[in-house]
């Protein structure tokens, strides 16, 4: 449609930002190019909400139901068949305008905050040139019309997560966590093609209207119940591409197994652990899936859903025990991401499709929604907190309140909406979750539900250890709060936090697209019980933790071996060193290098050898002389004709 | 046809000619002098074209014509070659072929 023909701009200025600001990098001195890095998501920010007005009040409801709108900018850009083909377009439905909300919010107040954080840092302009490319990839990621836009931009996400987290390239961990990320996700994005593939060939399209539609997926069923044979281990062929496109998404939204490449992420600045790994990059997998939901929900009655939703409930309950034990801030925050997007991929699992049945669906989005902002919030003001401190350990901190009141504030505002305490975002969004879970299967709610828990106990511990308990001598150097451009990103995301729970998310976003109410029962004792839960966490955090306690000792020695494992995060990083090293590197490289380098190389070096020793050896005819030549020649000449004579 | 003179003895003449031109080209090593046997081959062969022209088919002349064609070539030939002896005897103030050998392994 016309009246949005503008959004190419959206993606367009943060690129042009990027190339600008790469190129001109060496000229062009701090603080010139972060404001010239922040005029442009201003733009951004001020053109996704004028999107998002238009989208929802202007064009708004057509046959109760909110229409996609594509807008093509090729038709036909990838030609493979006359069916099959790849188009270049933007698509604006109620997911993408949320996310664009989303990422332009957060990478706007990223911005702002990094011009007072990376404040006198040698890379200056080249981190807001990489923050220009991250945010135009994310932009278009959310606004692909198809899969295989949605993969490229995937991969560019993926470049520019790269080139942050290895942002301080002079410390060899953060070469070392920039290298394991990007292979990581690599890995999982070699299944998410392998999967677009397959949804291209039994699909016969790339296209996200298309493959969402009604006639199609009725297609796909159809094609599933007459060719029994394309199917493996009782799932047809489709059931596994979705499966395959959803390790794709676990592998960017750090969901266990693939989960490793997360924490050690947090070698990058704290801004970019909140922009990138926190709010917008991580969540792709669950927007991914949101996506596809309309297939993910439909075809073979939803197992791949199935899967999505076990997928998330483990990796919930599984980071936050993990969560519980870390001592490095950011990595708890880290973790803490990792079960809330595990909660948001719960939420899309256990969702229905139409009207109030889809409330998962709807409760996951609210989830990414609220989850972006205090969770960024959460990570920005550890930057304030790292800044002030210069650690990043909770040992170094400790009674920070009273040099730090305006990050204590914001801090516990966040945590509070982490928690799931009314009336902060997170209450909202979570308690839709646990409701949706709840009506789909108990032994996921109660997962849910303890996870809710835990997240409260270990943000609680967070936020007690590092603003009360012990008073830590800090000596001559000490801490004060952030300046300014810090301040006001981490205000607005606080106002954020505490008021997007109000939105009603349920009129904007919806499985099928057509509204429906939701409210919260304030008597249902689903609700009552997941406030005392939270409320229960944070008791016993501030018991153990307010005051300085022996407590925290004691439970630990109580935990044995279970505390050491957790604390190790489950030995996973050494498993996968044990997997990679020992037997991948050990039993079949090595061989294979053994193979090439003896038997395939020997051979052709044979062949050099045996050349250059021939060469060396009749080397002696070469004379020089041209009498020699000639009699050669003519002795040869005599012999043909002899032979020819006597022979023939 | 010649008078008296039949193919046989003309082959016998040019062959005789043609194998003191390869003989004088494998001994003798001064330059002028393989260039002269070399001479004396071409002109055995020219001789060739035109008797076995005369005597298989004497209507058409392209056996005429190619001698001639390679009287032409051989004297260009000849400048070449004589240029290159005289730029080799300026090098190297030699022109025996013995003295001249940087062109082997």
């Amino acid at each position: 449609m016309d009246a949005f023909s503008y959004t190419y701009l959206i993606p367009l200025i943060p690129l042009l930002g990027f190339l600008f600001l790469g190129f001109t990098a060496k000229k062009i001195k701090e603080p010139v190019s972060g404001y010239i890095g922040t005029a442009g998501l201003l733009t951004v920010f001020g053109l996704s909400l004028y999107t998002a007005y238009k989208y929802f009040f202007e064009l708004g409801l057509t046959d109760d139901k909110y229409q996609t709108v594509k807008i093509a900018i090729k038709n036909a850009w990838l030609h493979f068949s006359d069916k099959l083909a790849i188009d270049l377009g933007i698509l604006i439905d109620p997911i993408s305008v949320m996310m664009l909300i989303v990422v332009s919010t957060v990478s706007l107040m990223v911005h702002i905050y990094s011009l007072g954080y990376m404040h006198s840092d040698t890379g200056f302009s080249r981190f807001y040139a990489y923050l220009s490319l991250f945010t135009f990839s994310m932009l278009g990621l959310v606004l692909s019309s198809n899969l295989f836009m949605i993969y490229i931009f995937w991969e560019l996400v993926g470049v520019s997560s790269f080139l942050l987290i290895g942002f301080y390239f002079e410390k060899p961990s953060a070469v070392a966590a920039s290298k394991k990320a990007f292979i990581v996700t690599r890995f999982a994005d070699m299944f998410f093609l392998i999967g677009i593939l397959m949804v291209g060939y039994f699909g016969q399209s790339f296209d996200f209207e298309t493959l969402n539609n009604p006639t199609t997926y009725e297609t796909i069923q159809n094609w599933i119940a007459n060719h029994q044979i394309f199917s493996f281990m009782g799932l047809s062929m489709f059931t596994w591409a979705l499966i395959l496109i959803y390790i794709g998404g676990m592998g960017k939204s750090a969901m266990f197994p693939l989960h490793i490449w997360l924490p050690d992420a947090m070698e990058g600045p704290t801004p970019v652990s909140a922009l990138i790994h926190a709010a917008t990059m991580v969540v792709a997998g669950v927007y991914l899936v949101a996506r596809l939901f309309p297939l993910y929900y439909h075809i073979q009655g939803g197992v791949a859903l199935q899967v999505v939703a076990v997928v998330g409930a483990f990796s919930a309950l599984f980071a936050a025990i993990i969560a519980l034990t870390q001592e490095d801030i950011k990595r708890v925050l880290a973790f803490s991401t990792m079960s809330q997007i595990g909660y948001m991929m719960l939420a899309l699992g256990v969702s229905g499709f139409e009207g109030h049945e889809g409330l998962g669906y709807m409760a996951g989005m609210f989830h990414l929604f609220t989850h972006a902002m205090f969770k960024a919030l959460l990570f920005l003001t550890a930057g304030a907190i790292i800044h002030a401190v210069h650690s990043n350990f909770m040992k170094d901190m400790g009674g920070l309140h009273k040099y730090m009141p305006v990050s204590s504030i914001v801090f516990l505002v966040a945590a509070l909406a982490i928690s799931g305490i009314p009336p902060f975002a997170g209450f909202f969004s979570k308690d839709e979750i646990l409701t949706a879970a709840f009506e789909y299967n108990k032994l996921l709610w109660f997962i849910g539900f303890l996870v809710a828990g835990m997240t409260a106990f270990y943000m609680f511990r967070l936020y007690f250890r590092i603003f009360f308990n012990k008073q830590t001598d800090y000596g001559d150097h000490k801490p004060h709060e952030a300046p300014v451009s810090m301040l006001i990103a981490l205000v607005f995301l606080a106002a954020m936090t505490v008021i997007s729970g109000f939105i009603p998310f349920s009129t904007f976003v919806s499985a099928d697209k057509i509204p429906f109410h939701s409210h919260i029962h304030w008597g249902d004792p689903l609700v009552i019980g997941s406030i005392l839960m939270a409320a229960f966490g944070i008791g016993m955090a501030y018991l153990m933790y307010f005051k300085e306690t022996a407590y925290p000792q004691k439970v630990a020695s109580a935990m044995g071996s279970g505390y050491k494992w957790a604390k190790n995060k489950f030995y996973f990083d050494e498993l996968y060193i044990f997997i990679t090293h020992k037997i991948i590197f050990d039993k079949i490289s090595k061989p294979i290098a053994w193979f090439d380098r003896r038997v395939i190389d020997g051979f052709m070096n044979l062949l050099g050898v045996t050349v250059e020793k021939t060469a060396e050896r009749i080397k002696f005819i070469q004379t020089g002389r041209m009498q020699d030549y000639a009699m050669f020649f003519v002795s040869g000449v005599i012999a043909i004709v002899m032979l020819i004579i006597f022979f023939r | 046809m010649i008078e008296g003179v039949s193919l046989f003895e003309i082959m016998s003449l040019t062959t005789i000619l043609f194998f003191i031109g390869i003989y004088g080209f494998l001994t003798r090593t001064n330059l002028i002098a393989m260039l002269m046997s070399l001479e004396l081959m071409v002109n055995a062969e020219a001789i060739n074209f035109v008797a076995i022209n005369k005597y298989l088919s004497p209507a058409v002349l392209q056996g005429q014509v190619f001698s001639l064609f390679i009287i032409a070539l051989a004297a260009a030939e000849t400048a070449l070659a004589l240029a290159i002896i005289l730029h080799l005897y300026r090098l190297t103030t030699k022109i025996d072929i013995k003295e001249v050998e940087e062109l082997k392994y």
